[in-house]
């Protein structure tokens, strides 16, 4: 005797959180009672396999009738077909956007078009997050990026209203958003070692001061792009290490300050006019878009590996960019104090979170 | 022209794409009612289109306002061909035609259609203006309330109960229309739901006007079905209990007295003493009127004389016969004479009420129930369904004289029912015989209840239990004993009813749901051959379902059961019964003796010692049952309760597991003659299959408790998390080899592994009941068993229940003070009513009762308070998000959100949150159950009947996920209607919800499934007890939302 139909619909939809990770993940039905009888749920309940095949398969059939509506999740709230309170909303919403680490280093800057998308296979097998995950996060990525990629207003809150993400999700795709629209270079073997989350660090800095939202509200695609008046402006910086008067006024300003306060301090004073160089031409070359690509890399090669190759510690570091940062408001030929502050600001930022092993 | 119906079409949201290549719809609205329509502007290229339309007026008779629903169709304008339907709305405005209902329905219903199911919203606000008409001879039957909860509902008091009311209307069902075969499945869908949605509202008009007549003003435990005949029509019939009720908040309005009995007398068209002998009426041929009977074995069906049609028997319609009972004969005489003198007025003394209100029902005789078989011929003139009337007139004149054979003049807790299989049709009905109390039968004969005194002083909760009927004149042999509470009556071993258990019964532990469940092969054959098989097996599937049941009360320590329901399911090639009810242990009633099991040929060794083993694990079974539900009665020794009557017949009652099998059933008569013989032969091994299937049953996983009552004996503090669902399976026998036994196999693990499932899905709000269990099983095919359950499962609290059980009469007095939101009604009314008269009248002494525990559930609310407070803190932050963003995009960086509160409490603030101006709103919750209450809450006020019917087609049952996708997103879908009308009508909670069909068909080779599903329900408002007293305390608190406001919208 075989069930040719089996349903349970309750007047308040069921959700198993349990289930719904598996589903998530990727899992085949089988797969999942699989995972399930090994997670002792048998034993804890005394219910049979069939049991617990029956019930895998009635939430799979849910959840596969609520993807349609979580791709718009507004929909979600006002539908009247799926009772579910709001707290269950949210988790199920804020799951399903959830992102595997693993992944999205995999994806974030790159094109989010269908060329990339055929890639799926491989990261799915390089990160070992199922096919099936690895497709549904990368649609959520383009999605959202559609979504918020020509609107006005603050690029998180945008992503917030139109996907009722949490404050911490909402940001951090505002980072994918980001990256994806600059196309910054994240998957050289160097930059392998930074985490998602250093990148996010970085992409929220870089939002928040280094875009044309940043001087103005209501211009359009104010987060997604960097401010080109900005990075045209930048050249201006490069007198810093161009005129060589001001450069060794700079270090000596740099090395007065900082003297007996580094345990680096010999190796900071012979490196000094190399990582200002570094510093300065990494700005004055963000005109060209594949500068901009490769800001990372480059931040990582002209001044992390050789501070790490000197073993400056992270608190060295520090001292060190304030007060490279600091120092330059006393060298009277400067004139672009201001713009050296909305460079230098963020800089200083990303830098100390991409300071580690 | 008393009637202007008013609509207004304001706006869509989320409509599907019409047009594939602007990825837009232009879409456009007519509404019809009757033969009006009128139409908006089309809205063009938009998802969600703002109409805004003018009023839509429509000047109509109340006749039409009741039988025509409101039809909103929206559609896609196409310039060059034919506009496309996107779908429809049909609107029930039956609700606005009573004062105390709804005023206005607005808000966002699904637009479904038929092939696609729900597509997109439209936001509708609907009003009637009624002219006040004096016609006296008017067809309508306006201001008449409908409730299908069978209990008198919460909020009113029962003035007066009238008695039955039914009526069916009968008409060509369009799917077998010739027109059929040129139209479309969409538009012949379609025809059939309009259709029976008419009839509904006809039914309902008629069945208004039947209460009019009897000056009553409301219909309570009413229960529409319709039959669907297949090419001989289509039946829609409902039956109902007449009321005058009186709303409890009104300050003293009473009703004018209606002194009924003079307009009833117009009613009575049958003979005053109704020949019993079905057997021998009607014109048509013997075999379409197959009212089978047999004599039962006297000793198993005693109180259930379901299979009682034991017409021989003289009903006992001369009162005081002289054959007076000891201390309670004369009463009784009295009694019997006042209550017959209210009731043989009626046609048909039934009640479909289940629950009554305290002294109504005096004594409960047991099940009475009726079949018969009969064979569908086209109705051919649709205003004349004589034949359909007939047919169920025979039936009810049948109970009726059974209850007359129990010595009872009325039958409670009665339904009907019908299985169809090609033009084959089972008709049944069933109830139970009772003793009720004239008092709310007719209104001014209080003093009649003089009399109840002696009867009534006895301690709480036995009466029911007394025998009505004479014990010297049994109408079957029962195996009587003095009531075990009050030592005076004679009370039977074990009580069968269909009824709920009444409030004031004690029992002890708690109770169970127990199933009896059980196929027969048929073989297949035409018309009449087929008739006279199916009516020759039923007498025995009855027999055997009885016998199932009381072994299995048996086998769980207990002696009574309660809400019993028979289905006998005819198919193809087989029959079905499964039969559903709650077992109790009643204080009243004795100990019920175990199993035993006895071998036909003791000389054989082995077989002696397995007999003994299988007696071994029933014993064991039975032990660990009465530990598993609480069962402990006090030893009471032997001599007090005095010998048992009539004859000195041995106590333990044998599993009849001998006689189990059908082929056995001629040696029924054995029992009339030698009573202890309990013959089992060797090889029947049926029998020793049935021991098996007895033990097969395993109890619910540890903290579930299942029942098919309203509420779960032996638990009384629920908590207000619910959850009402419904679960379908649909099984393929293997072909091959089906014998009875496999089959029996096959559908007991069916029932068994859905209870399993359902144990299972509902394990998080453990500890808790699945209360009202609704099985209905059909055969939609050769092979095929569908199996549809509906349940609520409820949370209790554990800590409290430890805590109750000391004695009986504690509980019992706490259950009523638990109860007492319910009962207050009529303890209120009593003590007015009855304190004049006759001082020491028992409900007094019941309300006493009820108010001096009142300590008890101030305690109890208090814990509930902190549970449902805990719930409603659950604001989530998804609307602080939405807030959030509404802030952001106002460009305002702070502005304080106060989430928009309103006290559920006062309506305008209901009616104005549903108002359509909120736009952007997040759904309110809107709660489902098949009870008649929402535990710890209160309803304060009825909305209106909702009752709908829809089809669902599909030409593509792969792609929508096979039959499984399919009807799965059906029901979502129908619970989504369900709740958007009542939130539409202001309210907030369905009761008394009830799944009443479920037709699958499917094709899987063609790739198409049809599922056609009937529901109804009350829609009512309900306000959280927490929240009543946060109410009355004048306390605002911030944080307090409304869990559940009814078309609640926040921001």
């Amino acid at each position: 005797m075989t069930n040719e139909l089996d349903i349970f619909v309750g007047n308040t939809t069921l959700i198993d959180e349990d289930v719904y990770r598996l589903w998530l993940d990727g899992y085949s039905v089988s797969d999942a009672v699989g995972l399930r009888v090994r997670s002792g749920i048998l034993e804890q309940t005394g219910a049979t396999a069939g049991v617990l095949q029956s019930d895998t398969m009635d939430h799979y059939r849910t959840f596969h009738m609520l993807e349609r509506l979580l791709h718009t999740p507004p929909k979600l709230l006002h539908q009247l077909v799926f009772q579910i309170p709001p707290s269950r909303q949210a988790l199920l919403i804020e799951r399903y956007y959830a992102f595997d680490e693993a992944f999205v280093r995999e994806v974030l800057g790159k094109k989010l078009s269908k060329g990339t998308k055929k890639d799926l296979d491989d990261i799915s097998t390089k990160t070992g997050v199922t096919l099936k995950s690895c497709r549904r996060q990368f649609d959520n990525f383009k999605r959202v990026f559609k979504v918020v990629e020509e609107m006005r207003g603050s690029l998180a809150g945008n992503i917030q209203q139109h996907f009722l993400l949490s404050d911490r999700l909402a940001r951090d795709y505002a980072a994918v958003v980001f990256f994806a629209n600059n196309r910054f270079e994240t998957g050289k073997k160097k930059l392998q070692y930074l985490t998602f989350g250093d990148l996010a660090f970085c992409a929220e800095l870089m939002i928040q001061n280094w875009t044309p939202g940043a001087v103005d509200s209501q211009v359009d695609d104010m987060d997604v792009d960097l401010d080109k008046e900005f990075l045209q402006d930048l050249k201006e910086l490069k007198v810093l290490v161009a005129d060589k008067d001001l450069l060794d006024l700079h270090k000596s300003l740099v090395c007065t300050a900082l003297r007996g306060k580094l345990s680096v301090f010999p190796e900071m004073e012979a490196n000094f006019k190399n990582l200002s160089r570094g510093l300065v031409n990494i700005a004055s070359k963000l005109t060209h878009t594949k500068d901009v690509r490769d800001l990372f890399v480059d931040l990582v090669e002209k001044f992390i590996e050789p501070c790490r190759s000197d073993r400056w510690p992270l608190n060295d570091v520090r001292l060190f960019l304030n007060q490279y940062s600091a120092s330059v408001h006393s060298l009277d030929g400067f004139r672009h104090q201001a713009l050296w502050d909305r460079y230098m600001v963020t800089l200083r930022s990303c830098l100390l979170r991409m300071y580690h092993d | 022209m008393p009637g202007k119906l008013k609509v207004k079409i304001v706006a869509g949201r989320h409509l599907p794409v019409m047009d594939r290549a602007s990825d837009l719809t232009d879409a456009f609205v007519e509404v019809k009612f009757g033969n009006m329509t009128f139409k908006t502007d089309v809205y063009h290229k938009s998802l969600n289109p703002q109409w805004n339309s003018e009023w839509f007026k429509f000047e109509v008779d109340d006749e039409d306002l009741q039988d025509e629903p409101l039809q909103i169709t929206v559609l896609d304008h196409d310039t060059y061909s034919a506009n496309d339907a996107i779908g429809k709305v049909y609107i029930d405005i039956d609700p606005l035609l009573y004062s105390e209902a709804a005023t206005v329905i607005s808000g966002w219903f699904p637009i479904y259609d038929t092939i696609h199911g729900i597509r997109g919203e439209i936001n509708v606000v609907v009003k009637v203006d009624l002219f006040n008409d004096l016609n006296r001879f008017r067809q309508s039957s306006c201001g008449v309330k409908f409730f299908c909860t069978t209990s008198i509902p919460k909020c009113y008091r029962a003035v007066i109960i009238h008695g039955f009311v039914e009526e069916l209307v009968v008409n060509e069902d369009p799917e077998y229309q010739w027109i059929d075969r040129i139209r479309t499945p969409r538009a012949s869908n379609e025809a059939r739901q309009r259709l029976i949605s008419l009839m509904s509202g006809e039914l309902q008009r008629k069945i208004g006007l039947k209460v009019l007549e009897m000056r009553g003003n409301a219909v309570v435990g009413y229960l529409q079905c319709f039959d669907l005949e297949g090419e001989s029509g289509l039946v829609v019939r409902a039956i109902g209990t007449a009321c005058t009720l009186d709303k409890l908040s009104s300050t003293a309005a009473f009703l004018p007295a209606c002194n009924s009995p003079s307009k009833e007398m117009k009613e009575i068209p049958f003979n005053e003493d109704p020949n019993p002998n079905t057997h021998s009426s009607g014109p048509s041929t013997p075999l379409k009127n197959q009212t089978y009977s047999f004599s039962p074995s006297k000793s198993y069906s005693r109180q259930s004389s379901s299979s009682d049609t034991d017409l021989s028997l003289t009903p006992k319609t001369g009162m005081g016969s002289g054959s007076a009972g000891k201390e309670g004969g004369p009463f009784k005489a009295l009694l019997r004479q006042q209550t017959q003198s209210a009731l043989e007025q009626r046609e048909f003394p039934f009640f479909t009420l289940t629950a009554f209100p305290p002294g109504f029902l005096v004594h409960v005789g047991g099940v009475v129930s009726a079949r018969s078989v009969k064979l569908l011929d086209r109705i051919h003139n649709p205003d004349e369904p004589e034949t359909r009337d007939a047919w169920w007139a025979e039936i009810r004149q049948e109970i009726k004289s059974h209850a007359k054979a129990l010595g009872c003049h009325a039958v409670v807790g009665y339904s009907e029912s019908t299985s169809i299989c090609e033009e084959v049709c089972i008709l049944s009905a069933s109830g139970t015989a009772a003793v009720l109390n004239p008092r709310f039968l007719q209104d001014g004969t209080v003093e009649g209840c003089l009399e109840q005194r002696q009867e009534e002083n006895l301690p709480a909760g036995c009466g029911f239990c007394h025998i009505p009927y004479d014990e010297l004149n049994m109408p079957f042999p029962a195996h009587l004993t003095y009531c075990y509470s009050c030592r005076k009556q004679k009370v039977p071993d074990v009580l069968f009813t269909t009824i709920d258990l009444p409030t004031d019964a004690t029992v002890i532990g708690k109770g169970c749901l127990i199933q009896a469940r059980l196929c027969r092969l048929k073989k297949k054959a035409q018309a009449e051959a087929n008739a006279t098989a199916i009516s020759n097996l039923l007498p025995f599937m009855e027999y055997e379902v009885h016998t199932q049941l009381m072994n299995k009360l048996k086998l769980k320590g207990m002696n009574a059961l309660f809400g019993l329901r028979i289905q006998i399911t005819v198919g193809e090639n087989m029959l079905m019964g499964l039969a559903s009810a709650t077992g109790v242990y009643l204080t009243a009633l004795p100990t019920p003796g175990g199993i035993q099991i006895a071998g036909k040929t003791p000389n054989d060794g082995s077989y002696e010692q397995h007999i003994s083993h299988m007696q071994k694990k029933i014993n064991d079974t039975i032990a660990k049952n009465k530990e598993l539900y609480e069962i402990n009665p006090p030893e009471i020794p032997e001599e007090i309760i005095g010998s048992p009557i009539p004859e000195p017949r041995q106590r333990s009652r044998l599993l009849r597991s001998q006689s189990e099998s059908s082929d056995e059933v001629i040696e029924l008569d054995l029992s009339h003659g030698k009573k202890d013989a309990f013959v089992l032969e060797i090889d029947d091994t049926d029998a020793m299959e049935d021991v098996h299937s007895l033990l097969t049953d395993v109890p619910p996983p540890s903290g579930f408790y299942s029942c098919n009552t309203e509420i779960m004996p032996g638990i009384n503090n629920w908590t207000s998390e619910i959850q009402m669902f419904t679960s379908v399976r649909v099984s393929r026998l293997s072909n091959i080899n089906l014998t009875n036994q496999t089959l029996n196999k096959n559908f007991n693990d069916l029932c068994e592994n859905l209870l399993k499932s359902l144990y299972f899905k509902l394990r998080s709000m453990i500890p808790c009941c699945l209360c009202h269990v609704n099985f209905t099983v059909s055969l939609p095919e050769d092979e095929l068993i569908q199996v549809t359950v509906t349940a609520v499962a409820i949370t209790f609290d554990k800590h409290q229940a430890v805590q109750t059980t000391k004695t009986h009469v504690e509980k019992s007095l706490q259950r009523a003070s638990t109860d007492n939101e319910e009962l207050l009604q009529f303890p209120l009314e009593l003590c007015t009513d009855s304190l004049g008269p006759h001082p020491f009248s028992p409900a007094k002494e019941h309300l006493e009762s009820a108010s001096s525990n009142s300590g008890i559930p101030a305690a109890q609310r208090a814990t509930s308070i902190d549970y449902s407070s805990f719930a409603d803190r659950c604001n989530s932050w998804i609307e602080l998000i939405k807030l959030k963003a509404q802030t952001i995009r106002r460009g305002s960086i702070k502005t304080t959100v106060s989430v928009e509160k309103a006290s559920p409490l006062t309506e305008g603030h209901f009616r104005q949150r549903s108002a359509p101006a909120c736009a952007n709103s997040t759904v309110g919750v809107v709660k489902m159950t098949p009870l008649s209450f929402i535990p710890g809450a209160k309803i304060t006020k009825y909305l209106g009947i909702i009752n709908m019917f829809f089809i669902r087609e599909t030409t593509s049952l792969r792609e929508e996920g096979g039959v499984s996708g399919f009807l799965h997103a059906f029901i979502a879908e129908v619970f989504a209607m369900v709740r958007a009308h009542v939130a539409a009508l202001g309210g907030n909670a369905v009761v008394s919800y009830i799944m009443k069909q479920c037709v699958f068909m499917e094709n899987p080779n063609k790739n198409q499934a049809q599922c056609l599903i009937n529901v109804s329900g009350d829609a009512v408002i309900f306000v959280r007890e927490s929240e009543l007293e946060i109410m009355s305390t004048q306390q605002p608190i911030a944080s307090c939302q409304p869990a559940c406001g009814g078309g609640e919208i926040a921001t």
